[in-house]
């Protein structure tokens, strides 16, 4: 068993006992599927426009090239420098490039999971810059020192009074139980750094190929002060994240704030085309997009499971999966977790050190049915499974299926093996709570249904 | 019709009057019901568990006993998606896919059998109680069963439905993922009872077993009052 997976084991095992992270969690998302639906009403046809979205997915991955070429050409036109970065560590380098050369002390960040994936923020602190995230959420996280819970909720998991301890202690505000003060004293303290920081850097929701633009949906307006006050702006995404027209932001962002947040539309929608043009008067005077492969390209060139790479990031999966609400963000160990995060990040950090997330599952669909873009997600989890086994089979598990296949197989085995479980049973209910409880896994939370006295098939020859 | 049943392992052994309520329920309605005794199990656990090898020794056996059959009705809807959606993906490129693929066609779940395949929805019965219907994850996406158990159960004598919060929601047996995750198997579980009690429901219906299984074994080790039980037992009560 991979580190990984050991350590998911554990985490599982403490949170899934904690009464009020359940609470707390099923309480939140509950809202979250009633706000959802509504919103999901005023949609004329809520499944013909994921079906929409798809098509205009796959048709952007499926030419991921000529999209990218497009709209890299674009947008340099305007100034704009673009990076390609094949790796994680290149991203991150490039990125650190750029704040030197800018002779930068203080950076600001609005939200961006590719800067978690390539834990970039790290990276700049050890360079001695200071790194101030402007989102709330991931304000609140990096105080704490954590990270985010949810990709789009980074601190779903903390109540008011845990976020008004967190800045007494951390910022010296006093104690309040009011968000609208809490808010207040984040923005007070974030408004400084805007003013301070050298370089901005933010994540992106699209990449418009037709138009060369960067599309940024946020609920604070933070991301907007991010891009416009600092001289440098840095934009790091994923390669995916192209779609080909601007049209479809039309679809788009109403879709993504449906299925993420329960919105009509996100409260700010910003389009990026370039730094600051001969003539304006505002925005940054350096613009550089860092496009991130990662990986990517690598379950690009898988065609059962090419379709992940439609992911708007939304969260709609997570929000929905019972493993996510029973476990919870910080337990997947990972920068994407629930269901997407358990499709993707074998593929993106290696399958046999990440197949346990695709196995954590009862594979009931709950994702599938909500991702706006239609991956497929519990059946790539079945994939996932079957290339881990086929990568490197247990001998063991694969001795014992093969038993079990050659039992059912055997009618008079099969019998012989109900009537041994009949004999047992009163032995094995004296084990019950022992070490030596054969099906211990199971009755150490759940009473086991005793073998009928008579099974169906016995009942069947007898009737006839 | 002939109708031959398919018995899954954990209904032969642990829950055979759900299959015996099932040849009363058809044969009342007029049907020839067989059984062929030499298959036992779909292969789910094995396919589940990404050994699909040893998933199709078990699926193989199956689909040769089953594979000229006017109708096959399970009362899983979880071995029931295993016959009709996943052979046909087990069998992709191989010699039995045609044979898959006709078995995909002629298999149904029993309630969606009588509802949307025999277009019978009374079947006389009577029921005393409140109950609360749980859609097993595989019936409810995999096979799109979602009204027909509904259908079945309000035309019941005397019986009260009601809908808890989230019908939708896994139980957390999910096959293998049960004894193998059983912290996280165990709190969905009791998500899922909690919902249930709520609606002040005496039981907690399924077309699943095997998801009955996994929250009968919870609510009983709790010492929890609310029952559960399979639809067919339902159905078949006077």
């Amino acid at each position: 068993m991979s580190n990984a997976a050991q350590q998911f084991l554990e985490a599982a095992g403490t949170i899934t006992r904690n009464l009020r992270h359940r609470g707390l969690i099923q309480t939140a998302l509950r809202k979250y599927e009633v706000a959802r639906d509504r919103k999901k009403s005023a949609f004329n046809d809520w499944s013909s426009a994921r079906q929409s979205a798809a098509e205009t997915k796959w048709d952007a991955i499926n030419h991921l090239d000529t999209y990218l070429t497009e709209f890299t050409s674009k947008i340099e036109a305007r100034g704009t420098k673009v990076h390609w970065c094949p790796t994680g560590p290149e991203a991150r380098d490039t990125i650190r490039g750029i704040i030197r050369d800018a002779k930068a002390k203080c950076v600001v960040k609005s939200k961006a999971m590719t800067a978690e994936e390539i834990h970039l923020n790290e990276a700049l602190e050890k360079d001695g810059f200071e790194v101030v995230e402007s989102d709330l959420g991931e304000y609140i996280v990096q105080l704490r020192k954590e990270p985010p819970y949810h990709i789009v909720f980074p601190a779903m998991h903390l109540t008011r009074d845990e976020i008004s301890d967190l800045f007494e202690r951390e910022l010296g505000s006093a104690p309040t139980r009011e968000p609208e003060e809490l808010t207040m004293i984040a923005r007070r303290a974030l408004r400084r750094k805007y003013i301070q920081a050298d370089v901005g850097i933010t994540g992106a929701n699209f990449a418009i190929a037709e138009t060369g633009m960067v599309s940024i949906t946020e609920n604070e307006g933070n991301a907007r002060l991010t891009a416009a006050l600092p001289r440098v702006m840095i934009t790091l995404l994923g390669i995916e994240k192209v779609l080909p027209k601007m049209e479809d932001l039309a679809l788009f962002l109403p879709l993504l704030a449906t299925a993420g947040a329960g919105q009509t539309v996100t409260g700010y929608n910003t389009l990026y085309g370039g730094p600051r043009q001969p003539g304006e008067s505002d925005g940054p005077v350096e613009w550089h997009v860092v496009l991130l492969d990662n990986r990517r390209t690598e379950l690009l060139a898988d065609p059962e499971q090419r379709d992940a790479l439609h992911c708007i990031r939304c969260g709609a999966c997570l929000n929905v999966c019972p493993i996510f609400r029973n476990v919870g963000g910080h337990t997947y160990g990972t920068t994407y977790s629930g269901p997407v995060g358990s499709v993707i990040t074998p593929h993106l950090r290696g399958l046999q050190d990440w197949k346990h997330l695709s196995n954590a599952s009862s594979l009931c669909g709950a994702c599938t049915e909500a991702c706006p873009v239609k991956i497929d997600l519990h059946h790539h989890l079945l994939q996932n499974r079957r290339n881990a086994v086929g990568e490197t089979p247990s001998w063991i598990e694969r001795l014992a299926w093969r038993a079990h296949a050659f039992a059912v197989n055997t009618p008079a085995l099969y019998q012989f093996g109900q009537e041994v479980a009949r004999i047992v049973e009163p032995l094995r209910q004296r084990l019950q709570g022992t070490p030596l409880d054969p099906v211990k896994t199971w009755t150490s939370t759940r009473d086991l249904p005793p073998v009928a006295p008579e099974s169906f098939k016995e009942w069947w020859r007898n009737r006839r | 019709m002939n109708v031959t049943l398919f018995i899954p392992c954990f209904v032969d052994t642990c829950f055979p009057q759900v299959g015996m309520h099932m040849v009363r329920i058809l044969e009342r309605l007029g049907h020839r019901v067989t059984c062929p005794e030499a298959i036992a199990c779909c292969g789910q656990p094995a396919f589940n568990s990404g050994y699909w090898d040893e998933a199709r020794q078990v699926a193989g056996k199956t689909l040769h006993h089953l594979r000229d059959a006017e109708a096959v009705v399970i009362a899983s809807g979880s071995c029931g998606a295993m016959l009709k959606v996943f052979y046909p993906q087990l069998y992709a490129g191989r010699p039995e896919e045609a044979a898959a693929q006709r078995l995909s066609e002629h298999t149904w779940e029993f309630s969606d059998f009588l509802v949307s395949k025999l277009g019978v929805t009374d079947l006389g019965a009577r029921f005393p109680a409140k109950v609360t219907f749980h859609d097993g994850c595989h019936g409810l996406r995999e096979l799109g069963i979602k009204s027909g158990p509904r259908k079945l159960l309000e035309k019941v004598r005397d019986l009260e439905l009601v809908e808890m919060s989230d019908a939708e929601t896994c139980c957390g047996f999910g096959g293998t993922f049960a004894a193998k995750f059983p912290m996280i198997s165990t709190a969905m579980g009791e998500v899922k009872c909690a919902s249930a009690a709520d609606t002040g429901a005496e039981y907690m219906v399924s077309n699943d077993s095997s998801c009955l299984m996994h929250l009968q074994g919870l609510l009983s080790r709790q010492g929890k009052p609310l029952k559960t039980l399979h639809l067919a037992q339902i159905l078949d009560s006077q």
